[in-house]
Parts: structure tokens; C-alpha cells; sequence
């Protein structure tokens, strides 16, 4: 095994791992300051500030000679016998000096700047930093300047580490951004008439290691302490990205993409990334409401709010009188929730047609020359549905199969679990035409997000709750199952699908997402996997499958 | 830790001497106290007729007010420290986009719930630009809940109310670092 020699400690790589000086003395908890390398970019080592002594030992003596100069530990692999030398006096002096460059020109707006609280330039000033400054000392504002619809440019900010314009270049593959000029009046700019508009901008905002990049949504919303994150899924469609959902006081500020090198690498879209205004939406359903037989004529009135824990009576009541049931269970519900509707269902009716819900789509798959790909498949769980499905009934039916059943008769009632998140403004997921498929049913169980057409026909219309709001396991396209728990808590008034199945199969307590799931795990072998705590990047269903046969 | 811990060392009172018994010396003693003030100057106010004398009105931790620039512009640039600093949580700030060229943000709302808030003057210290400080008004009273949140304009007008008699204390910096930040 390859040795590398960190601070004076033996530390063991892999025989097969490229890594840089960086990455290897972080492996024996030694941090080298870094602005430009970015482990998705590549090397351009143009900031400096991870300049460190390096030298190599012999093998067979164990001479130990080092390098003269300083050298950047971004573009030095760390190899057998490379020795690394991270904080000695020469290597500190470079990085005061370093700060201090950066500095000279670095508008003093700490307050006012949207990245005080996480900005590189803060952190690495107080530890490697000087306390005196030689410079005058002149307070002033940065330039702003508009670089794309989601981006805003700081131009007095920037420090030059021209992440942004790597990805670009690299990962989104658009080019849009550029630095112009030379020297000390480098700045970063986009060609007039060509925005950074892609549906990966909002990366270059996370990458940018000071405040020179700035979110519009963001922007000016909150400072950055005091947010919470909280390790999630992005629903934005079948590629499932790690992210992390920034919370303060139950309300979402922005989704942070979550290092996962199985799914997203780094990055999410911006799809994703603005994916969240639904939550808060002043128009989504945030009751439980009952029609009684009587007002069903009376078109869309008749609707009464009902409390919880008379839905969780009434509505096995209603659904057992109307006897013949079908289900469709939504691809956004997570798989614990997923296997306890049809676990539900079961227990009503045990014959009740289980289908996979409707699956929104957009015309393809996208994919980036950095590898990224957004999902034409606009739901984050529609293989752990199937296979849920498949648990309970071998031959998985999907929506279009549902409609066909419904509209031949062969259900009275039907529970629709559906929670997209496809606002009043925008075209609803159902139209009226399929909707009035459902119309003639003893008795509809609508859990959805928004008002649809398909909830005017409801006799149960139930509130469903945010991708931030759940707490389980979705599986994505590429059968990655990942956990992930509550963000925030639902408004007042929703209850989330899980707790709602959770009551109805008259489980004692709080709902317990880890409890369903190890039951599940245990019960089945395309679950078996999910069986004790998940690594946070997830597990492989199909591998585990492979290797216990 | 129970009463017969042996780390506890138990001191008795020391038994009271002559002079303690004889309860006189005491009673004078007491009694002096009394008569000295029946005699010195009084100190009471007959407050709200009378107004209390506030030694230093620059120090005094009383009213928020919210400052404003040369321009008669809120001086604050809507940092969120104050509200940081607050011990209380009685600050709540919207931050938006500024209208001028020379200032990046600004509050679009600033209130403060003057029940809520414990008069430290955290958020004075905390203030990069000095444009929040407590004034030496002292007697805040309302007659619902509601009149003690202050909004903004409130707080600027408690300004404009106080900005003869109590100059602004940055005036200092503002010389020193050649305009607002």
C-alpha cells in the first residue's frame, strides 16, 4: 500500500486512488486552506493558498529530501513515499501573505454580504490570517452586476479562483462565464447578450467560495446562521439528489446540494434547487375535509373540515361499505408509506387493486457533459413503489391500467394518493376528462397537494404533505435507496401520509419511519437491504440483491 | 448530597456577646438610620408630574430609535446583528434590495416588541453603522400590545424626536471613515 507522509504520520492510501496533497492530509485530519481546487474541477492551482512543503522519502533508505520551493498541494499527487509538510512556519507565513493579497481589494461589507457566516474568505482570515493590516482601510460597497436570471455578480468580491467559469465550462458544458481583463483587474463577466442561463446555474452560487456569487431567491432572504440543515432527497425527479434542506422556524430558505458520489456528485439543477416555493404556497390544501353523501350533487360545496382522527375512523368505515377497492399509490409517497397504504388497503378490501399513481414526464433525460443528469421522470420513487407493489400483488399495475379498471367497473371506491406538487397556476397533473373517469364512485379518497380537478369529485379530500415534510425512503432511477427524515414540520392542519397510514393500521405512538422500514427489510428480499442505518449516501437495492441471493 | 456528607464542614453562629443581649446598642443603631434620612435631602420624584434627572443620556438604556443618515435616509443597511445579538428575540428585520446606489440592502421592515425586549443594549454594540440606539426615554407605556411593537417609521420617528437633545454617537466614525459604509 502506498505511504504518505503527513505531519510526520505514516498515512496508508489506496493502491488504485489518484488523490492530490489536499486529499491526502485530510485522510490524516490536516486541512490545507484551498480557494481554486475544487474536487469536481480541474486544476488550475491558481490561488495559492494551498501552498505547502513537500518533499519525497526514499524507499529503500528513507532519506527524507524535500522540494526548495513551496508548491501547490492541489496539483501535487500524493504518491508512494510523497511527504507533506502542512503547517510549518514558512507555509503559514505564505498563506498570512496570501490572505492579505486577497484582502487589499476585498470590500470590507461583512454585514451586508449574504456569504458572511460561510465564506471561505472569513474562515481562512481568522486562521491563517493576520490581524494587522498594512492597507487603508476603505469601507466601501461592491459593484453589482447581473449575470444570468438566477445569478447576481458581486464583481468587488470575486478573488479570482474561476470556479464558476470551470463549471461552465466542465460541468454544465454552456461556457457562459469568462474573465475579462489581466492582473489585478481581472473580473468575471458573461458575453452581452448571453446570459449564464442553464439549468445548472445555481451550482456556480454554492461553488463560489466568497460572496461574489449571489442567489437571487436567496439573496437578502436570511443570514446564513441561522438556517438548520437537515440531510434530504431532492423529488424533483428519478435521479434523487442528495441535498440538504436549509430550514429556520419551519420554513425552507434554499436546498444545498449534498456530496453523494453515487447520485449528484456535487451538484443538483436548478429545477431542484427552486424546487421548494410549493411548501409555502398560500393556496396548497391544509385540512382534511369530508362531503357527506347528501351534498354530493351540490357540485363543489360540500365540503366540511373534519379532524384527523375522525378520518382515520371514517375513512375505513366508508371505504369498507364501498368494498371493491382501487389504489394508486403516488411515486412521491417514500416506501415506508408506500407499504403501508397497500398494507391498508389490503386490510379494507383484500382483493383492492394496487397500481403504481401517475407519473409526470417531461420530453427526455438531460444530461451534462460533467455527467450530471436531470430525469425526464418527474417523481422520486416509482421503483421503490413498484416494488412495494409487488410485495402485495405480483402483476404491478400502473395508472393508465387503473383508469382502465375504474372506468370497466371494477372498483366502487378508489383512493388517490397523489401530493404533486403542480400549483393552481400552474396546468393541474389530472385534466377534467380523466378526472370525470372517478366520478361515479361510491366513495374517492383524494390525498393531493393542491386543488385538481380529480378533488372536486372527492368525498374525502385529505391534505398531503412536502417532499420536506416526509420522512422514509425513495429509490431512484438507478436503484439507489436513500433515508432521509423530516425537514420541517407540516402547516397546522396536515398531517403527512405516514402518519395518517400509520393510525389506520392502529400502530401505538408517534409514526416511526425507522420501525416501518425494518419491518419491510426483514418481510422482503428486494428490501433486505435497507435493514439497519443507511450509510448517508445511500445503498445499491440491486447489489444487495446480488450478493444475498 | 445529604446532610451527613463528610465533606460538609457545619458552622454553628457564635453565642451573642453582652452588648447583643442587652438588645439597646442595636435599637440605636437601627434607629439612627431612620432619623437620617427624616432629615437628609429627598431623592423621591413625584413621577410623571416631576421627570427623573438621567445622569448620562448617552449611556442610558432606554426607547430603541433607528437612525438616519445625512439624507434622511434609515441609516440601517439591514445586517440582521442586532437581531443576532438580541437576547430576547425581539428583533425582526425583511431585508430587501436598496432603492439607492450607494447602499446595497436595506430593512424593508424593522420591529421591534419593545414587551419583549430586555433593554441590555446588545443590538446598539452589535450595530456595524450605528443605526440602532437606545435613548434615555424611560417612560414607555401603551394601553394594548399591539402600540408596543414598533415598526420602522416609529422607530425613525423616535429619532427625529430625540435627535436635538441626544446627537448621534457615530458621528465620530462617520468623520473617521469618510462616509456611510
Amino acid at each position: 500500500m502506498p505511504t504518505v507522509i503527513v505531519d510526520g504520520k505514516d498515512i496508508e492510501i489506496g493502491a488504485e486512488e489518484r488523490l492530490n496533497c489536499i486529499e491526502a492530509a485530510r485522510r490524516a485530519g490536516a486541512e490545507i486552506p484551498h480557494y481554486c481546487w475544487h474536487p469536481g474541477l480541474s486544476v488550475v492551482a491558481s490561488c495559492r493558498m494551498c501552498l505547502i512543503e513537500t518533499g519525497a522519502r526514499d524507499a529503500a533508505t528513507g532519506k527524507i529530501s524535500m522540494v526548495p520551493k513551496l508548491v501547490p498541494a492541489c496539483q501535487t499527487p500524493a504518491k508512494d513515499g510523497t511527504v507533506i509538510i502542512t503547517a510549518s512556519a514558512l507555509v503559514k507565513e505564505s498563506r498570512a501573505r496570501v490572505e492579505e493579497a486577497l484582502l487589499i481589494d476585498h470590500p470590507i461589507d461583512c454585514p451586508i454580504c449574504d456569504k458572511a457566516g460561510e465564506c471561505l474568505l472569513q474562515d481562512y482570515h481568522f486562521e491563517h490570517g493576520q490581524a494587522e493590516r498594512r492597507a487603508d482601510l476603505h469601507p466601501f460597497t461592491s459593484r453589482r452586476r447581473d449575470v444570468g436570471p438566477t445569478v447576481t455578480l458581486f464583481v468587488d468580491r470575486c478573488v479570482m479562483c474561476t470556479r464558476c467559469v470551470r463549471f461552465a465550462r466542465e460541468v454544465s458544458g454552456t461556457s457562459e462565464l469568462m474573465v475579462i481583463n489581466r492582473g489585478a483587474k481581472e473580473e468575471i463577466d458573461v458575453f452581452p447578450g448571453y446570459p449564464l442561463d442553464n439549468k445548472l446555474s445555481g451550482n456556480v452560487v454554492d461553488l463560489c467560495p466568497v460572496g461574489a456569487l449571489g442567489d437571487k431567491d436567496f439573496l437578502y432572504q436570511q443570514r446564513v446562521w441561522f438556517l438548520k440543515s437537515e440531510p434530504n432527497v431532492c423529488g424533483g425527479c428519478a435521479s434523487g439528489c442528495s441535498i440538504t434542506t436549509e430550514h429556520n422556524q419551519d420554513s425552507v430558505y434554499r436546498l444545498k446540494p449534498r456530496e453523494n458520489p453515487h447520485v449528484n456528485k456535487w451538484w443538483i439543477c436548478d429545477e431542484g434547487r427552486y424546487g421548494w416555493h410549493h411548501l409555502h404556497d398560500q393556496t396548497r390544501l391544509l385540512a382534511a375535509a369530508h362531503r357527506t353523501p347528501a351534498s354530493a350533487s351540490q357540485a363543489a360545496v360540500g365540503f366540511q373540515a373534519v379532524e384527523w382522527a375522525d378520518v382515520v375512523t371514517g375513512l375505513r368505515r366508508d371505504l369498507k361499505v364501498a368494498k371493491r377497492l382501487a389504489v394508486a399509490v403516488s411515486p412521491l409517497l417514500t416506501v415506508e408509506e408506500a407499504w403501508m397504504l397497500c398494507a391498508v388497503a389490503r386490510s379494507i378490501d383484500p382483493q383492492a387493486y394496487l397500481a403504481v399513481g401517475f407519473i409526470p414526464r417531461s420530453e427526455s433525460d438531460e444530461t451534462y457533459p460533467g455527467g450530471f443528469t436531470i430525469r425526464a421522470e418527474k417523481c422520486p420513487n416509482r421503483l421503490g413503489v413498484e416494488s412495494v407493489i409487488a410485495l402485495f400483488d405480483p402483476a404491478v399495475h400502473h395508472w393508465e391500467d387503473l383508469l382502465e379498471h375504474v372506468q370497466a367497473g371494477g372498483a366502487s371506491a378508489a383512493w388517490i394518493t397523489a401530493a404533486y406538487p403542480t400549483s393552481a397556476s400552474d396546468k393541474p397533473w389530472i385534466d377534467e376528462e380523466t378526472a370525470a373517469v372517478f366520478a361515479g364512485l361510491e366513495c374517492l379518497v383524494v390525498q393531493d397537494f393542491f386543488e385538481s380537478p380529480l378533488t372536486k369529485h372527492a368525498v374525502w379530500r385529505l391534505p398531503a404533505a412536502g417532499f420536506a415534510e416526509r420522512a422514509g425512503t425513495w429509490v431512484n432511477a438507478a436503484h439507489r435507496a436513500q433515508t432521509f427524515q423530516q425537514a420541517i414540520r407540516p402547516p397546522a392542519g396536515v398531517w403527512p401520509e405516514g402518519r395518517l397510514l400509520w393510525n389506520m393500521l392502529g400502530r401505538r405512538g408517534l409514526y416511526d419511519p425507522v420501525a416501518v422500514r425494518q419491518q419491510i427489510a426483514e418481510s422482503s428480499a428486494t428490501f433486505a437491504a435497507l435493514a439497519g442505518v443507511l450509510p448517508a449516501t445511500g445503498v445499491d437495492l440491486r447489489l444487495h440483491q446480488l450478493a444475498t441471493p | 448530597m445529604k446532610p451527613t456528607d463528610p465533606a460538609i464542614t457545619w458552622l454553628e453562629p457564635k453565642p451573642l456577646g453582652l452588648t447583643e443581649r442587652l438588645y439597646l446598642p442595636l435599637f440605636l443603631q437601627g434607629l439612627t438610620t431612620t432619623v437620617r434620612h427624616l432629615v437628609s435631602p429627598k431623592v423621591t420624584v413625584n413621577f410623571p408630574e416631576q421627570r427623573p434627572v438621567v445622569g448620562n443620556p448617552l449611556i442610558y438604556r432606554g426607547v430603541h430609535r433607528l437612525n438616519r443618515d445625512d439624507a434622511g435616509r434609515v441609516k440601517c443597511v439591514a445586517c440582521f446583528l442586532c437581531a443576532t445579538a438580541c437576547p430576547a428575540h425581539c428583533i425582526d428585520i425583511v431585508a430587501t434590495e436598496s432603492p439607492w446606489p450607494d447602499r446595497e440592502k436595506y430593512p424593508e421592515s424593522f420591529v421591534i416588541d419593545e414587551l419583549r425586549c430586555i433593554f441590555c443594549g446588545m443590538c446598539e454594540e452589535a450595530c456595524p453603522v450605528d443605526a440602532i440606539e437606545l435613548t434615555s426615554l424611560l417612560d414607555l407605556t401603551g394601553k394594548s400590545r399591539e402600540e408596543m411593537i414598533f415598526d420602522k417609521e416609529k422607530l425613525l420617528s423616535v429619532y427625529d424626536m430625540t435627535k436635538m437633545t441626544e446627537p448621534m454617537q457615530s458621528a465620530e466614525l462617520e468623520r473617521i471613515s469618510e462616509g456611510p459604509l
